[in-house]
């Protein structure tokens, strides 16, 4: 009776007689959510365009970070001030993603056109490898914090009081918010409206035939991971600054996995609605029934198995493409 | 073997001849092998005059996509490669280029089955077409004109996804989506296929005016020798991966062995496949 009471009705007893901090605990949830939603993208964009499952994406975030963090430090005794340097290394990352996206196709995708889509995996398996170790060769495997004063990015908080109560937003976390969204709706309207966007739309529906319309794959393939790229640069740096930058910031890559469970890995809008119900769903689930019944931290495992769930019922996944069978 | 299916299409093709300057393709003996095992051509040699249509007739698997997806190079995806022979376009060869690169010198496929891109609208399919084209929005926009003037119907539909159309539809986008990157030749693989007999002749209708308006010449690969003869100027017919006659598109329909195999009339009577005359001398003309 007790554990029933603690798991059906509890909760939701909470959730009315204390709005704001349900409030609090869903705008949380909305900041992971939206992160979830753009490294899901940066896989949905390299599985449309190639078949291939990037499992380099969540190193792709360490690896953008530390660039970025790296270069600041190596700039400063240089140009003498934090901000200069780190406005010239913010495009000198851009420069070593697109740099990188030429590498992966140029190296390790050319070559390896029209074989087994698992080989391609393993690739990518190889790829996180070599930037493990070149990041850690080159930056050095010390934690270090984000620069995120020098990039311009408030830190300070903002307070509302709904319903009486109190309601605390963290500047940074508003910021990340803003910057997933402009970075989402920006990605959105470029598959939509451009010729690029197109060709990947097209290939993302039958390889081949975008082949034989004269669709170039190397250009698409390192545009994809340049914009994977961009967006593990993105995420690495609004997940660095609130959580330093280290390696185990990949674990947040393989958040993204349940969202592209819940997804489909094919659909765009999935992966962006995925990516929030995950986010709110994970952080709502923790509070109110993780802590009271697990004793917390079920953050670490709750995305999975709700995936794992939804999966038994929806094998396509929640918003997976729809096939479009002709009788 | 290969000696006499190359003197049958040397001997028989004197107009080709004539107009080696005017070819705006020719295929050279070339070999064919897949995944490095697989013989599939066995010394192919077609020409296509500039301004022609060409069909390419024969069996299931006899290699006419094959034979396509050699000139456009889209075998590299399926782990085939020309390994004997060449292949020029325009009087360039073009065997080391990507299919990409072909497109942008005037050479275009269309697949077997169409292959639409089931989850864009129409009118994107068609765009895809243009991805490598550079002479700007206006003239591009001026062809997709030409293209729904060509096919009214896909005017109608241009809002709907291609996936939700009916197969002639299908087909239309992918004759269309070929046309929206100008090309001076057409690769049709099998247009007729899974369409009722009237909309096989309104393709084709097509395909003859874009031959006659906008100088495209085609060759398609075709298993219904009926309507690709009617619409063809010249025909090659292939058998077992390499080709065993061709001619111009009259003599064949009057060929009594095209008649018999793949006309479906001549001989005597009607045939049964236990007829074993039939068979042995099917047998004889392959060797």
């Amino acid at each position: 009776m007790e554990t029933l009471y603690t798991v059906l009705i509890d909760p939701f007893v909470q959730m009315v007689e204390v709005p704001d901090f349900f409030l609090q605990v869903l705008w949380e949830g909305l900041v992971s959510g939206v992160l979830y939603s753009l490294i899901a993208l940066g896989f949905v964009l390299i599985f449309k365009s190639s078949r291939i499952f990037n499992f380099a994406q969540g190193i792709m975030v360490v690896f953008a970070a530390l660039s970025l963090v790296g270069l600041h430090s190596f700039l400063v005794p240089y140009v003498g001030n934090e901000f200069v340097a780190a406005a010239i290394a913010m495009p000198l990352t851009l420069g070593i993603m697109y740099a990188l996206a030429m590498g992966v196709e140029r190296m390790v995708l050319r070559p390896l056109v029209g074989q087994p889509d698992i080989i391609l995996f393993m690739a990518t398996i190889g790829i996180t490898m070599f930037l493990i170790g070149f990041g850690e060769f080159v930056f050095g495997g010390e934690n270090k914090v984000m620069i995120t004063e020098a990039l311009g990015i408030p830190t300070g908080a903002i307070e509302f009081e709904p319903f009486g109560g109190f309601l605390l937003m963290e500047e940074k976390d508003v910021f990340a918010v803003v910057m997933a969204i402009i970075l989402v709706i920006s990605l959105l309207v470029f598959l939509n409206k451009s010729a690029m966007g197109r060709a990947i739309r097209a290939l993302g529906d039958d390889h081949t035939a975008a082949l034989s319309v004269g669709i170039s794959l190397s250009t698409i393939w390192v545009l994809v991971w340049f914009i994977a790229g961009v967006i593990a640069l993105a995420t690495g740096i609004v997940w660095g600054a609130r959580a330093g930058v280290s390696f185990a910031l990949e674990v947040i890559a393989y958040k993204a996995l349940p969202v592209l469970m819940l997804g489909g890995l094919e659909s765009v809008s999935g992966a962006i609605i995925g990516g929030i119900a995950i986010g709110l769903l994970e952080k709502v689930f923790e509070i109110y029934w993780g802590q009271p019944l697990f004793g917390g931290n079920t953050e670490t495992w709750f995305a999975f198995i709700f995936a794992l769930i939804v999966l038994l019922f929806r094998p396509q996944g929640l918003f997976g493409e729809k096939i479009i069978e002709r009788v | 073997m290969n000696a006499i299916a190359e003197q049958t299409s040397n001997s028989k093709a004197p107009a080709a001849n004539l107009q080696v300057a005017e070819d705006i393709l020719s295929i050279n003996n070339i070999e064919v092998i897949y995944d490095h095992v697989v013989l599939v051509l066995k010394g192919v040699s077609l020409t296509v005059p500039r301004g022609g249509i060409v069909a390419l007739l024969g069996a299931n698997g006899a290699g006419k996509t094959t034979t396509l997806k050699a000139i456009s190079n889209l075998l590299q995806a399926e782990r085939g490669e020309v390994t004997k022979g060449n292949i020029e376009f325009q009087g360039k060869q073009v065997q080391a280029l990507s299919p990409n690169e072909l497109v942008r010198r005037g050479c275009i496929q269309v697949m077997e089955g169409r292959r639409c891109f089931g989850h864009l609208s129409i009118e994107d399919n068609l765009m895809t077409g243009a991805y490598t084209r550079t002479d700007g929005n206006a003239e591009i926009k001026r062809d997709l004109e030409m293209v729904y003037d060509y096919f009214p119907r896909l005017r109608e539909r241009r809002g709907s996804q291609a996936g939700y159309t009916s197969g002639g539809e299908q087909q239309m986008c992918a004759v269309g989506r070929a046309l929206m990157s100008r090309p001076d030749m057409i690769l049709l693989d099998e247009p007729s296929m899974g369409l009722a007999p009237q909309l096989q002749e309104e393709i084709f209708e097509i395909v003859k005016k874009l031959n006659k308006n906008e100088g495209v010449s085609f060759l398609l690969a075709e298993q219904n020798t009926n309507v690709a003869l009617k619409y063809a100027t010249y025909g090659y017919i292939m058998e077992a991966g390499r080709i065993v006659l061709d001619g111009d598109a009259e003599s064949l329909r009057e060929n009594e062995d095209v008649k018999e195999f793949y006309l479906g009339v001549g001989g005597e009577g009607r045939k049964s496949f236990r007829d074993g005359k039939h068979y042995k001398r099917r047998k004889r003309w392959l060797a």
